[in-house]
């Protein structure tokens, strides 16, 4: 089958590799459809998620056709079409049980730091991703949920991954009517989540962004104000007045680890990883929020450290609250919110090449060339579906 | 409704949707809303699958969990130098960076194990199309001739200086430093 490989920092290859096996009786071979390239690939794509082994395939952003199944699979059939969490949960373990389905205890043996996503490095459980033709997809009576009649394979495949994690940065943010809210990051994690946000009774939304093209993008699609940080000054200043020296009720990292802004946070992290990436959205959020707020990271770091002025924690009071998202509690919400047109996933899609091209397709996401906001990959074997 | 083009400030209970999830009594999630649970309230927290997949493979395991997990990642076991590192690297626990760097250390190996790989067989990697670098020509020409340029530059640069530091080192007839030459 045909697999995107990774063969280095900023090297990737589509491959013919060989086809997934049933390893485990809740497994189920999954037959691509849609797959997408996501900005959490890009700590992959960069080189800096340890244990990234070469040959790997990246890829937890994918829905597709179940093909076959193991001797304990009762969920899910063959012929069934479904959305795949990006998380691998187990759904018995004390965490899965408290529905903390991105922190599973029985899918990764390689870090209990992390539980087990698709594609994501062996950190991440050294499980291939979908970014392929086809998937083994582990507990299979757990995750997959069968896309609902009539619903659009592109908001289907969105609902893996970005809309849950847009819809949960917002919750996480505790956000109470009339909060003022502040975004960092407009790829289409911020853009999701400033959406959202408007879901919990936010009073005004803002983002920000060094890309024109996403502030405009956002400023349309989540009705938010849409800042620039290169023309702003200091962001965290400008924040401040513009909140009647307050600060935001609550900020939202939606940024990470590949963080611009800072040269001295992208010297010591992404250049010569002394650090865990670069934290300067973190670093903003935490500064620019009011205090006795909440700062809500879906920005992915880590394992390692980063700097960040856990001082001013302390001194503003703040809480701050962070997870992996944990889509398959999400997922019943939010296909309500598709099903009833408040919110429009597919929208973001600005992108859509063959699997062939998954090379370009990294590139073009993480050069962000051709105003790229989401690519979906379609697997040759599932060209016309 | 209206596209927002300017930074005003609008109306949110305009927006579609705007507070159906505000009331907790329709926000289904944990952890916002649902106590944590302790291993008191949670007597069963040893529970696991009762299946459990044969580990058929070498799967390093973090020293903070007693077992394998009942379902793990089979591809790419560790091999040759970078495997080495790897297996080194889970002597020690998350907490370490005795056990995160050697780990960094090992993927940059791998990649050169894997373009050693390629060759053996009979490979030779397109490392410009890998790269992806078709399609930066395509839309940011002017970036991708800066970044090849400096590149060159630098890899010219660097084969400048390593033989002309060659050359004199063998007219002195054994290795001096290139500040010892320097300071001769
Ligand atoms: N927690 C989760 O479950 C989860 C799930 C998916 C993605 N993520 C993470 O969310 C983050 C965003 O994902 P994405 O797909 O939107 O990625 P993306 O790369 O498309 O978007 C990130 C955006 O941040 C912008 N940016 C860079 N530095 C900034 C700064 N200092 N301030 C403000 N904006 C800045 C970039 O220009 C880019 O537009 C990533 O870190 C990803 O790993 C987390
Ligand atoms: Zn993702
Ligand atoms: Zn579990």
């Amino acid at each position: 089958m045909l697999a995107m490989e990774y063969r280095g920092p900023k090297r990737v290859r589509a491959v013919q590799k060989p086809m997934p096996e049933i390893k485990h009786p809740q497994d189920a071979i999954v037959k691509v459809l849609r797959t997408c390239i996501c900005g959490s690939d890009l700590h992959l794509y960069n080189g800096n998620v340890p244990d990234t082994r070469v040959g790997s395939t990246f890829g937890h952003e994918f829905i597709g056709e179940v093909v076959e199944i193991g001797s304990e699979v009762t969920k899910v059939k063959v012929g069934d079409r479904v959305i795949v969490p990006f998380n691998i949960a187990c759904g018995e373990c004390h965490f899965c049980r408290q529905g903390m389905f991105g922190n599973c205890h029985e899918s990764n043996t390689e870090a209990t730091a992390v539980g087990a996503i698709f594609g994501y490095s062996h950190t991440a459980g050294g499980f291939n991703g979908g970014q392929a033709e086809y998937a083994r997809v582990p507990y299979a009576n757990v995750g997959p949920t069968i896309i609902p009649a009539g619903m659009d394979l592109d908001d289907a495949v969105l609902l893996t991954d970005v809309v849950p994690t847009g819809y949960q940065a917002a919750e996480m943010a505790g956000i109470q009517p009339g909060d003022t809210v502040l975004v960092f990051g407009a790829g289409p994690i911020g853009i999701m989540a400033a959406r959202c946000a408007w879901l919990f009774g936010a009073g005004r939304v803002m983002i920000v962004d060094q890309e024109d093209y996403r502030l405009e993008f956002a400023r349309n699609y989540s009705y938010c104000e849409a800042y620039n940080f290169k023309e702003i000054g200091d962001p965290v200043l400008f924040f401040k007045k513009a909140t009647d020296w307050l600060g935001a009720d609550v900020v939202i990292d939606a940024v990470g680890a590949e963080a611009a802004g800072n040269t001295m946070q992208t010297i010591t992290g992404r250049k010569l990883l002394l650090q865990a990436g670069s934290a300067t959205a973190l670093h903003w959020a935490i500064n620019s929020v009011k205090k006795g707020g909440v700062v809500s990271v879906v920005g992915v770091y880590g394992p390692t450290d980063n700097l960040v002025p856990i001082g001013n924690v302390l001194n503003k009071g703040l809480t701050i609250r962070a997870n992996q998202a944990s889509v398959k509690r999400l997922l019943p919400r939010l296909i309500e919110h598709i099903q009833n047109g408040v919110l429009n996933p597919k929208a973001l899609i600005t992108h859509r090449i063959p699997l062939e091209e998954v090379a370009d397709g990294y590139r073009m996401f993480s050069a962000k060339l051709d105003n790229c906001i989401k690519t979906v990959m379609i697997p040759p074997t599932a060209n016309h579906q | 409704m209206e596209s927002n083009k300017i930074n005003t400030p609008i109306d949110p209970k305009q927006i579609k949707g705007w507070g159906i999830d505000a009331d907790p009594k329709n926000d289904p999630t944990y952890p916002m809303r649902q106590p944590r649970m302790n291993i008191t309230q949670d007597p069963d927290y040893k529970h696991r699958p009762e299946s459990l997949q044969p580990v058929d493979t070498e799967v390093l395991r973090s020293v903070e969990r007693p077992n394998v997990s009942a379902v793990f990642g089979t591809p790419e076991p560790p091999k040759g130098l970078s495997g080495l590192i790897r297996r080194a690297a889970f002597h020690f626990s998350e907490n370490e960076y005795a056990h995160w760097l050697p780990l960094l250390l090992a993927d940059r190996v791998d990649v050169v194990e894997g373009v050693l790989d390629d060759l053996v067989h009979g490979k030779l990697p397109n490392i410009y199309a890998e790269k992806g670098y078709p399609v930066e020509w395509k839309h940011n020409r002017t970036s991708l001739i800066l970044k090849l340029t400096t590149v060159a530059a630098v890899a010219t640069g660097a084969l400048v200086l390593l033989s002309s530091n060659g050359k004199k080192s063998k007219k002195r007839k054994g290795y001096r430093s290139a500040y010892y030459d320097d300071q001769a």
